[in-house]
């Protein structure tokens, strides 16, 4: 049976452009060196 | 009332003013964690050698290629599986929890499997990395693409694609990072060629990550609209305002249709992908175009790289366009394209035109990609939000029924060919036009898909889920 909608969120503080960049950064950071990487490698088709 | 666990949807969802694009890199950490997936293979060779000790040189005891190719089929397998069995139990629960499980069973595959290398017993390994981190891929690849659509449905090509192209990039982490490990822990001494701790680290790695996806998640409010959206502004008659629940979509026409969309264009795919390295160097070898001139191992793996970028890209480039283009004009041009390139393949090999060969291989790989960025967003234009986490988990099942079919498909007819003596090109000229074929079939299950049937629709509000919020 459904239960009644209860949101027990807790009050937040409206995000930042701040925390959305930190976020960005904190897995794009991996991924940019994951990709140069991979084109590194990739070079090696047109030596 | 007991309180919530901070892991309940309850407790996730957004206050007023939460930014939603907080919720993109969210579901990368996730899906960034669990690509390491298609970085497996670096381990096959030292994983085969931890008896010898000496990768070139097994010894009669060291487990085997075949053995081996066996842990990543079982992963791909449960991927599926758990994808298909997990996904209604996500949309009740919501991501947090789903993620966290994922974490749970994902980092927990690696310990498991680290114990396996160290006694060597592959079927621990099967057991650890196989099936259990194979119920966290599952249920770590669906945990965020239904947040993603209700946090942007006037983008949900977008959203989904930036969340889906984390899985593209996962190996290209995964790769490097893996081979430094295990190249580190063989200095250090810590036996089984450094693999057993390079597992063990990446479980404690990936664990640490992802728990940025755990916490940052929230879901909207039931409320909550993106400024200014308009449902629907193009008046599509594919994209319905109504709900359809993950088990009567089942019932519909449309969910079938697009598991034969997924199937023959990944079958495709997986057919480039698993042969990339013996073709390029078996169609461009000195045999052909004189000694010294041929491709070389290191740039086949170099060709595999630059493949790699455009299945990362295509995620991306093709979810994104099909917001504008449309889901069904989109999968189209992946048929209608990938027809003329596949056909055209064996050509550009026998003529020895290795740019173009390579363009076109470039191109096919990037629309295997973004099949699956896209599928989430043509869910959820055909069946709505409602459940279409779990209609993706039960749709996936067409990939991991293509992870079999592909490679059996390729090996088949490419030995088929070797054993009637065809060398270079020749012997994969069936292997394309056979591919062709298949999306041929790809495209006719696209043309047929249509709206589907309101009978199939839920009946009253949907968005709330029993003991959600």
């Amino acid at each position: 049976m459904n239960q009644p909608p209860v949101s027990s969120a807790a009050p937040e503080t409206p995000s930042s452009g701040g925390s959305v960049f930190l976020a960005w950064a904190f897995v794009g950071i991996p991924l940019l060196w994951g990709v140069s990487q991979t084109f590194i490698k990739a070079l090696d088709l047109f030596k | 009332m007991a309180e919530a666990s901070l892991l309940d949807r309850s407790r996730t969802v957004a206050g007023p003013g939460y930014n939603r694009w907080l919720i993109p890199p969210a579901a990368l950490a996730i899906h960034l964690a669990i690509g390491q997936a298609y970085a497996f293979s670096v381990f096959k060779k030292p994983l085969g050698a931890l008896i010898s000790g000496d990768p070139a040189a097994p010894a009669p005891a060291d487990w085997t290629p075949a053995q081996l190719g066996v842990i990543f089929s079982i992963a791909i397998v449960l991927l599926g599986l758990s994808a298909a069995i997990f996904g209604k139990w996500l949309e009740r629960v919501g991501p947090r929890k789903a993620m966290m499980a994922s974490a749970l069973c994902f980092s927990g595959g690696f310990f498991i499997a680290a114990l396996g290398v160290h006694l060597h017993n592959l079927w621990i390994v099967y057991f650890g990395y196989g099936v259990v981190g194979g119920i966290g891929l599952g249920i770590g690849y669906i945990s965020p693409v239904s947040t993603l659509i209700k946090w942007f449905p006037d983008r949900r090509g977008v959203a989904t694609g930036m969340a889906i192209m984390g899985f593209g990039g996962g190996a290209m982490i995964a790769s490097p990072l893996s081979v430094a490990l295990m190249d580190h822990f063989k200095a250090s001494g810590t036996g089984s060629l450094g693999v057993a701790a390079t597992f063990l680290t990446l479980g404690v790695v990936y664990l640490l990550f992802m728990q940025f996806g755990v916490w940052t998640i929230r879901v909207p409010a039931d409320d909550w609209a993106p400024e200014n959206y308009v449902p629907n502004p193009q008046h599509s008659a594919l994209i319905t305002s109504g709900n359809v629940s993950a088990d009567n979509a089942l019932k519909t026409p449309q969910f079938w249709l697009l598991w034969i969309v997924l199937l023959t264009n990944v079958t495709a795919g997986i057919g480039v992908l698993e042969t990339a390295s013996p073709l390029i160097q078996d169609t461009f070898s000195d045999k052909y175009l004189g000694a010294g001139r041929g491709v070389t191992a290191a740039a086949a793996a170099g060709f595999v790289g630059l493949l790699s970028l455009f299945n990362l890209l295509g995620r991306f480039f093709w979810s994104s366009a099909s917001d504008k283009m449309g889901r069904k004009t989109t999968y189209a041009i992946y048929f209608l394209l990938g027809i003329v390139l596949y056909a055209l393949i064996p050509t550009l090999g026998h003529n020895l035109q290795l740019a173009l060969y390579v363009a076109a291989a470039c191109v096919i790989i990037s629309m295997y990609g973004g099949s699956f960025s896209t599928a989430p967003a043509y869910l959820s234009d055909l069946f709505g939000k409602y459940q279409v986490g779990a209609i993706h988990g039960r749709l996936l099942t067409a990939w991991s029924t293509a992870g079999v079919l592909g490679p059996l498909i390729v090996n088949f007819l490419h030995e088929s060919r070797k054993a009637e003596g065809f060398t270079g090109a020749a012997a994969y000229q069936t292997v394309f036009y056979t591919m062709a074929g298949l999306l041929v079939v790809g495209l006719l299950a696209n043309f047929a898909v249509t709206a589907v049937n309101e009978k199939y629709n839920e009946k009253g509000p949907v968005d709330a889920e029993p003991g959600g919020h």
